[in-house]
C-alpha cells in the first residue's frame, strides 16, 4: 500500500501531497521535509530507490518536478515507478503537455485526478481512457452547474 | 434576503480567487508570511458569509495554504458546511480539503456521518465517488462502524465506478472496524469474478493486503487466484496475485509445485523485468530446492546485474540476491567480487544493499579480506550516516553467530582499536560494548586486549580531542574497565594507572569518570601486589598510594555522584592503607582480596531460566494482607476522620509486626534454609562440572599459540595494522596447508589406496583459528530448564525435533545432551559411537580406533538427569553431511538379574546452515521404548524411556539434526 504521495520542486517546494493514512500535523512536517532534503540529495544517475525507516521510498524526476512517494516494504518498486509514470501521463492528458505551472495554478484538478486514479494508496483504476472518462464527466458536471448558477445570481435568486 | 445574495455575489468579483492567491504569494517572495496572514484574514471574512460560493472559494484557498504548512484546522467546520453543499462543485472542494485537513482527532468529523450516508446513497453517481475517496482519506473507527453497512451495500452497485471504490474502501473500513470483515467477505470474493477489470483489480488489491497480514485465512482463495493468474492479461493485477502466492507458499508447500509452470511461462513470455524478479522471489520463498523455476530464476537475476550497469537492475539485482541468500546461499557467494564491486558504486542505495549482503556472506576464509575492504571504505566514506553505517556493519559481520567467523581475534581487537580513530561517530558504544564482550569471553585474548587498551587509555586525548563529538570516548569507558579488570597482564600498570588519573580525564561523561575511578583501585592493587615482594620496593608501593591521594581529589569533587561516591570511598581506603604502609604492615593480600573472583558473562535469559524450587509458590503471601473487609473498614474510618495524620499513625502501628523476628529466630531459619538449599538438587550451587573434564579427554587438536609482541604501537607507520594480520593469516594458512599435503602425500604413501581424492579447494572447515580460543559461553543457572516457552507453538509436531549444534571454532560441532532417566531403573554404561562417513574423518584420541565409543561420564539413577556435552572435532570434512552415532547403554531391572543392552541409533547432520525439519509427529511409538526428544531452543536432547513387557533389544533409527 502506498503511503504518502508528495509533488516537490527542485528547491523542495511542495505542490502536492496526498497522504493515504492519516498522519498527524507535525509528523508531516517530518516527512515532507526529510524526503525533501533526502531525494533533492541524490546524485543524478543513481537509482530510484531509498529506504526510510520502514519504508520504500520511490521517486523519479519529471521536468523540474519530483514525483517521490513511501510504500510499503512488501511493495515492488517497479509498480510504484510505474504509477507514478501513470499519474504524469495522466496530467499530461489532461493538461496537455503538463508542466509545474499548470499544477500549481489547478492544484484541486490535480487533486481529482489522483482521486480518480489511487484511492486508499491503491491503484483504483488502470486503464487511461476509463480513467479520463470519469474526470471529464465529472468535470463536465461541474461546469454544467456553475453555468446554471451564474443563470442563478443574474436572477438574484436562490 | 435576496439582497444580501446580490450582496455576496458582488462581493465575490472582488474575492481573490485561488489563481489569484497563487499570484500573490509568487509576488510576495520577501514578506511572504506577512502575506498570507492577511490572506488568512481576508478568508476568515469570506468563511462569515452565507454564500457557498464564496465559502468554497475560501475553502479551496485553505486547502492550498495547508500545504503551504499553515495550520487550517479551525476552519473544520467551514469545511463541513461546504462538504454539505447540495452542489457537486463545491462538495469537491469541500471533500478535497476534509481529506486533505482531516485527521482522525478532528472532532467535526462526527457532525458528517449523515451528510457522508447521504451523499453515499445520492443517485449522482459522482457524489458517492467524491464522498468515497474523501471517506477514504479520513475514516475514523465510529465512522467506518456507522457506515460498513452502506458501504457493502455500494459494493454491488449497478456502475462499476462505485463498485470498484466501495471495494478500495472496504479495505480501510476493515482496518478501523475489523468486525466487519466477516459479514463483508463473501461479497468481496465475489468481486473478485466481477466482469468489469477495474472492479476486479480492486477486489485482488484488497484481498492482497489482507492476506499479506494473515495468509493462512486466505488459502482457502488459492484456485481462484490460481485461475486469474492463468487468464487474466492485466500485468497490475498479475503482479499482485503473484506477490500474494509468495505470502501463501510458506504455508502451502504444494502450492509451490503447481505454480512452477505458470511462472516460467510468464518469465519467458514477459520481458517485463518487474514481473520476472518478482516471480523469482516467490518460486524461491516457496522453499523447495533444485526445482526449475527458482534455478532458472538464478540465472536471470544475475545475468542483469553482470552485463547491464543499469542501476536500477542493479538495485533489484542485489534486492533478490538477498532473498536468494536466505535459501540458497552457495549461489550467491560465487557472485561476491561482483557485490564488492557494488560497494563502490556512487548511489548510497545500491552501496547499502551491498553491505546487507555481504553480512550473509561472509565466511572464515573471506572475512578478513571483507572486513579490509570495509575498513578501506570508512576511511574515505563521505557523510557521518554512511560511515556509521559501514561501522555497524562491519561490527555485525564480525560479531555474528557468536564470533563463528573469526579465527583471529587479535585482529579483530585491532579492528575495533583502529575503528576508535572515526570521528565523530555515534557508535562508541557498540565499538565498546564489543571489546568487553571480546575481552571477557576469549580468555587467550586477553593479554593482547589489555595491551591495546593501555596504549588507549594513553592516548586518550586523541580520543577526546575534540569533545563536541564525544561519541567515541565510551570507548575509554571498555578500556578503562579491561585494563583494571585484567590488570594481571598488563606490563606496566603503574603507567596505566598514572594515564588513569590524569587530570583531563575530569572532562569525560561522568559514567566513564566513574569507571576510572573504580578501575584505578583495582589497578592499584595490582601495583602494591607486585612491588611489595621485594621489600625494596616498599617505597614504590607508598609512592604510589600517595600519587592516589594527590589525584583523587578531583573526582570527590566531581558533579556526577557515581563518581564522587567511588572517588571517596576509594580516597579513604588508600589514605588508610598508607598509614598501614607506614607502620611497615602488608597489605597487598587483604587490598587485593576486594576485587578477587572472575566476572563472568551472564546470558541475558538466566534469570529466566532459574528454576523454580518445588514447594514455592510465587502468588502466596509471605505475610497475609489485612483481610479485605479490615481495609475496608479502615478506609472508612480513615475517611470519616478525614485526616492523613490517623493513616500515619496507623501505618506506623503495622509496620513493626511483621518485622518482629528476633535474632535467634533468624539465624534458626537461615539454617533450615541452608539445609533445604544443600538437598534440594535444583538450588544453584557452585560446583564444577563435571563435563568440563570430559571435553578435554576428546582429544581437541592443540595449535601453538602465536607469540603476541606485546609492543605493537598503536599504529604502524604506512600500514594499517590490521593489515599485519591478514598478511600473517595467509602465510599462516600457506603453511598449514603445505603441512596438510604433505600430510597426506604421506598417508597416500602408507595406505597405498586412498579413497578420498585430493583434499580440492580449501573448504571452510579446514581453516584453523590461529590461537585455541575458548569462547566463554554465557552462564546459565545450572539447572536451567530446557523449556522453550519463548516462541515454540506446543501444537507444532515438527519443532520438537529440530536439533540445532553449534558449529564452533569452525572444525568444531558441539552438542549438549541432557540425558533425563525417566524410568524407575538404574541406568549405566552409557557409550556414545559415531562413525566416520565416507567424507568425513573424525579426530580420535590417540590410541583410539574408529570403533571406540566415548563413555558417557555418569550413571542415571531413576528420576534424574544430566548433561553431556560432546565435541565433535572433525579432522576433514568435504561437504555438509549427517553422521550416524550410536548410544548405547545398560539398563539395570530389578526382577532381572541380566542387564540389558540397549541401542539407540542417531544421526547428525553436520551443517549447520541446513534446516530441514524431521517428522517426529509419525514417528511410530510402538516401535521402541525410548522416545528422543529435541527441543530446538534449549538445543538439548530429552529421551524419555518407556519400559514395557518384552525385554528383548529395541532398536530404531532415529535421525537428529545438528
Amino acid at each position: 500500500m502506498m503511503h504518502f504521495l508528495l509533488l516537490f520542486s527542485r528547491q523542495g517546494k511542495l505542490r502536492l501531497q496526498k497522504w493515504f493514512t492519516p498522519v498527524p500535523e507535525r509528523e508531516k512536517k517530518k516527512i515532507v521535509r526529510d524526503m525533501t532534503t533526502m531525494v533533492l540529495g541524490r546524485k543524478p544517475r543513481s537509482c530510484n530507490f531509498l529506504h526510510w525507516k520502514d519504508l520504500k521510498i520511490v521517486y523519479k524526476k519529471y521536468a523540474s518536478l519530483y514525483f517521490c512517494c513511501g510504500l510499503d516494504a512488501e511493495e515492488n518498486e517497479l509498480l510504484a515507478l510505474e504509477v507514478l509514470h501513470r499519474y504524469v501521463e495522466l496530467l499530461d492528458k489532461y493538461f496537455g503537455n503538463v508542466c509545474e505551472l499548470d499544477i500549481i495554478f489547478n492544484f484541486e484538478k490535480a487533486y481529482f485526478i489522483l482521486d480518480e486514479f489511487l484511492l486508499g494508496g491503491e491503484v483504483q483504476e488502470t486503464s487511461k481512457q476509463v480513467l479520463s472518462r470519469s474526470i471529464e464527466a465529472s468535470d463536465m458536471l461541474q461546469e454544467a452547474e456553475i453555468d446554471n448558477s451564474d443563470y442563478d445570481l443574474e436572477l438574484g435568486w436562490p | 434576503m435576496a439582497l444580501k445574495i446580490v450582496k455576496g455575489s458582488i462581493d465575490r468579483m472582488f474575492d481573490k480567487n485561488l489563481q489569484d492567491l497563487v499570484r500573490g504569494i509568487r509576488n510576495h517572495k520577501e514578506d511572504e508570511a506577512k502575506y498570507i496572514s492577511t490572506c488568512i484574514d481576508e478568508i476568515k471574512q469570506e468563511l462569515k458569509q452565507d454564500n457557498i460560493a464564496v465559502k468554497s472559494n475560501a475553502v479551496c484557498k485553505l486547502t492550498y495554504l495547508q500545504m503551504l504548512g499553515y495550520d487550517v484546522s479551525w476552519a473544520a467546520f467551514n469545511i463541513v458546511e461546504v462538504m454539505s453543499s447540495s452542489k457537486f462543485t463545491y462538495k469537491r472542494i469541500g471533500y478535497l480539503a476534509a481529506s486533505q485537513c482531516f485527521h482522525e482527532s478532528t472532532d467535526v468529523i462526527m457532525l458528517t456521518t449523515n451528510q457522508i450516508r447521504k451523499d453515499l446513497s445520492s443517485p449522482n453517481q459522482y457524489d458517492t465517488g467524491v464522498a468515497l475517496t474523501g471517506l477514504s482519506c479520513f475514516v475514523t473507527p465510529d465512522l467506518a462502524r456507522d457506515l460498513a453497512n452502506d458501504i457493502m451495500t455500494l459494493m454491488s452497485h449497478t456502475k462499476p465506478y462505485i463498485r470498484k471504490k466501495a471495494v478500495l474502501i472496504m479495505y480501510k473500513v476493515f482496518l478501523k472496524y475489523p468486525e466487519s470483515l466477516r459479514p463483508a467477505f463473501p461479497r468481496m470474493k465475489e468481486k473478485l469474478e466481477d466482469p468489469d477489470p477495474g472492479v476486479q483489480s480492486a477486489a485482488v488489491n484488497v484481498i492482497c493486503e489482507l492476506a499479506r497480514r494473515n495468509p493462512k485465512n486466505y488459502l482457502s482463495l488459492a484456485p481462484l487466484f490460481f485461475k486469474l493468474m492463468t487468464s487474466s492479461t492485466n500485468n497490475w493485477v498479475l503482479i499482485k496475485i503473484i506477490k500474494l502466492f509468495g505470502a501463501l507458499t510458506p504455508l502451502e508447500p504444494r502450492l509451490g509445485k503447481k505454480l512452477i509452470e505458470p511462472l516460467t511461462n510468464l518469465i519467458h513470455s514477459r520481458i517485463l523485468l518487474c514481473l520476472s524478479s518478482v516471480a523469482v522471489l516467490i518460486s524461491l520463498s516457496s522453499g523447495m530446492p533444485n526445482h526449475s523455476a527458482s534455478i532458472q530464476g538464478l540465472c536471470i537475476v544475475p545475468r542483469p546485474l553482470s552485463v547491464l550497469s543499469l542501476f536500477i537492475v542493479k538495485y533489484l539485482g542485489l534486492l533478490a540476491m538477498s532473498k536468494i541468500l536466505k535459501t540458497h546461499p552457495k549461489s550467491v557467494q560465487s557472485h561476491k567480487d561482483l557485490i564488492l564491486q557494488c560497494l563502490d558504486d556512487k548511489d548510497e542505495s545500491i552501496r547499502l544493499r551491498a553491505l546487507d549482503l555481504l553480512y550473509g556472506m561472509v565466511s572464515k576464509k573471506n572475512l578478513m579480506e571483507i572486513v579490509k575492504k570495509l575498513m578501506l571504505h570508512v576511511d574515505k566514506a563521505e557523510g557521518t550516516t554512511y560511515r556509521d553505517e559501514l561501522l555497524t556493519k562491519i561490527i555485525d559481520i564480525c560479531s555474528q553467530s557468536n564470533y563463528q567467523y573469526i579465527t583471529n581475534f587479535e585482529w579483530y581487537i585491532s579492528i575495533l582499536v583502529e575503528l576508535t580513530r572515526l570521528e565523530g561517530t555515534r557508535h562508541g558504544h557498540l565499538i565498546a560494548s564489543q571489546m568487553l564482550d571480546v575481552a571477557i569471553r576469549v580468555k587467550a585474548i586477553r593479554a593482547f586486549a589489555v595491551a591495546q587498551m593501555a596504549t588507549l587509555l594513553d592516548n586518550a586525548h586523541l580520543l577526546t580531542g575534540n569533545t563536541q563529538h564525544n561519541g567515541i570516548c565510551e570507548v575509554l569507558y571498555a578500556a578503562a574497565w579491561i585494563c583494571g579488570e585484567f590488570s594481571e597482564h598488563l606490563e606496566d600498570p603503574m603507567a596505566t594507572l598514572e594515564a588513569m588519573l590524569r587530570p583531563k580525564v575530569a572532562t569525560l561523561p561522568g559514567h566513564i569518570q566513574a569507571v576510572y575511578v573504580q578501575n584505578a583501585a583495582k589497578l592499584f592493587s595490582t601495583v602494591l601486589r607486585g612491588q611489595e615482594g621485594a621489600p625494596a620496593d616498599s617505597k614504590v608501593a607508598q609512592e604510589t598510594s600517595q600519587l592516589l591521594i594527590d589525584r583523587l581529589p578531583v573526582f570527590v569533587q566531581s558533579a556526577n555522584l557515581e563518581v564522587q561516591e567511588r572517588a571517596s570511598c576509594i580516597l579513604q581506603l588508600v589514605k588508610y592503607i598508607q598509614k598501614l604502609q607506614q607502620k611497615d604492615v602488608e597489605v597487598a593480600e587483604e587490598v587485593t582480596a576486594l576485587f578477587a573472583g572472575e566476572l563472568n558473562p551472564v546470558a541475558p535469559k538466566a534469570q529466566k531460566k532459574v528454576p523454580v524450587p518445588e514447594g514455592l509458590d510465587l502468588d502466596a503471601w509471605i505475610n497475609e494482607p489485612p483481610s479485605g473487609s479490615e481495609s475496608e473498614d479502615e478506609g472508612r474510618k480513615t475517611k470519616t476522620k478525614g485526616k492523613a495524620v490517623f493513616a500515619k499513625e496507623e501505618s506506623r502501628h503495622t509496620k513493626p509486626r511483621y518485622t518482629e523476628v528476633d535474632e535467634k529466630e533468624l539465624a534458626k531459619r537461615r539454617e533450615v534454609r541452608k539445609a533445604e538449599q544443600a538437598n534440594n538438587p535444583f538450588y544453584i550451587k557452585a560446583s564444577p562440572s563435571s563435563q568440563k573434564v570430559y571435553q578435554e579427554a576428546v582429544g581437541v587438536e592443540h595449535i601453538p599459540v602465536v607469540q603476541i609482541d606485546l609492543s605493537v604501537p598503536l599504529k604502524v607507520p604506512g600500514m594499517p595494522m590490521s593489515d599485519q594480520y591478514v598478511k600473517q593469516e595467509e602465510e599462516r594458512r600457506e603453511k598449514n596447508k603445505a603441512d596438510r599435503k604433505k600430510k597426506d602425500k604421506k598417508k597416500r604413501r602408507e595406505k597405498g589406496r586412498q579413497r578420498r581424492g585430493d583434499s580440492g579447494p580449501e573448504s571452510e572447515e579446514d581453516i584453523t583459528p590461529a590461537h585455541m580460543v575458548d569462547i566463554v559461553t554465557e552462564e546459565m543457572p545450572e539447572n536451567a530448564l530446557p523449556s522453550d516457552d519463548d516462541d515454540k507453538d506446543p501444537n507444532d509436531p515438527h519443532k520438537v525435533c529440530d536439533i540445532q549444534g553449534n558449529l564452533h571454532d569452525g572444525s568444531q560441532v558441539v552438542v549438549s545432551v541432557i540425558f533425563e532417566n525417566k524410568c524407575d531403573s538404574f541406568i549405566k554404561s552409557m557409550e556414545f559411537n559415531v562413525m566416520d562417513s565416507l567424507n568425513s574423518k573424525l579426530q580420535r584420541p590417540e590410541g583410539a580406533g574408529p570403533h571406540d565409543s566415548l563413555t558417557v561420564p555418569f550413571q542415571l539413577p531413576p528420576g534424574i538427569s544430566n548433561e553431556a556435552r560432546f565435541i565433535f572435532s572433525m579432522q576433514s570434512i568435504v561437504m555438509p553431511q549427517k553422521l550416524k552415532g550410536t548410544l548405547t547403554f545398560i539398563v539395570k531391572v530389578s526382577w532381572s538379574c541380566s542387564p540389558q543392552r540397549w541401542l539407540i541409533t542417531t544421526m547428525c547432520h553436520l551443517a549447520s546452515t541446513r534446516r530441514g525439519r524431521t517428522k517426529v509427529g509419525k514417528m511410530n511409538l510402538e516401535s521402541g521404548h525410548v522416545l528422543l526428544i529435541w527441543t530446538r531452543k534449549s538445543k538439548r536432547l530429552r529421551w524419555y524411556y518407556r519400559w514395557r513387557e518384552e525385554r528383548e533389544i529395541q532398536r530404531w533409527k532415529y535421525p537428529w539434526r545438528i
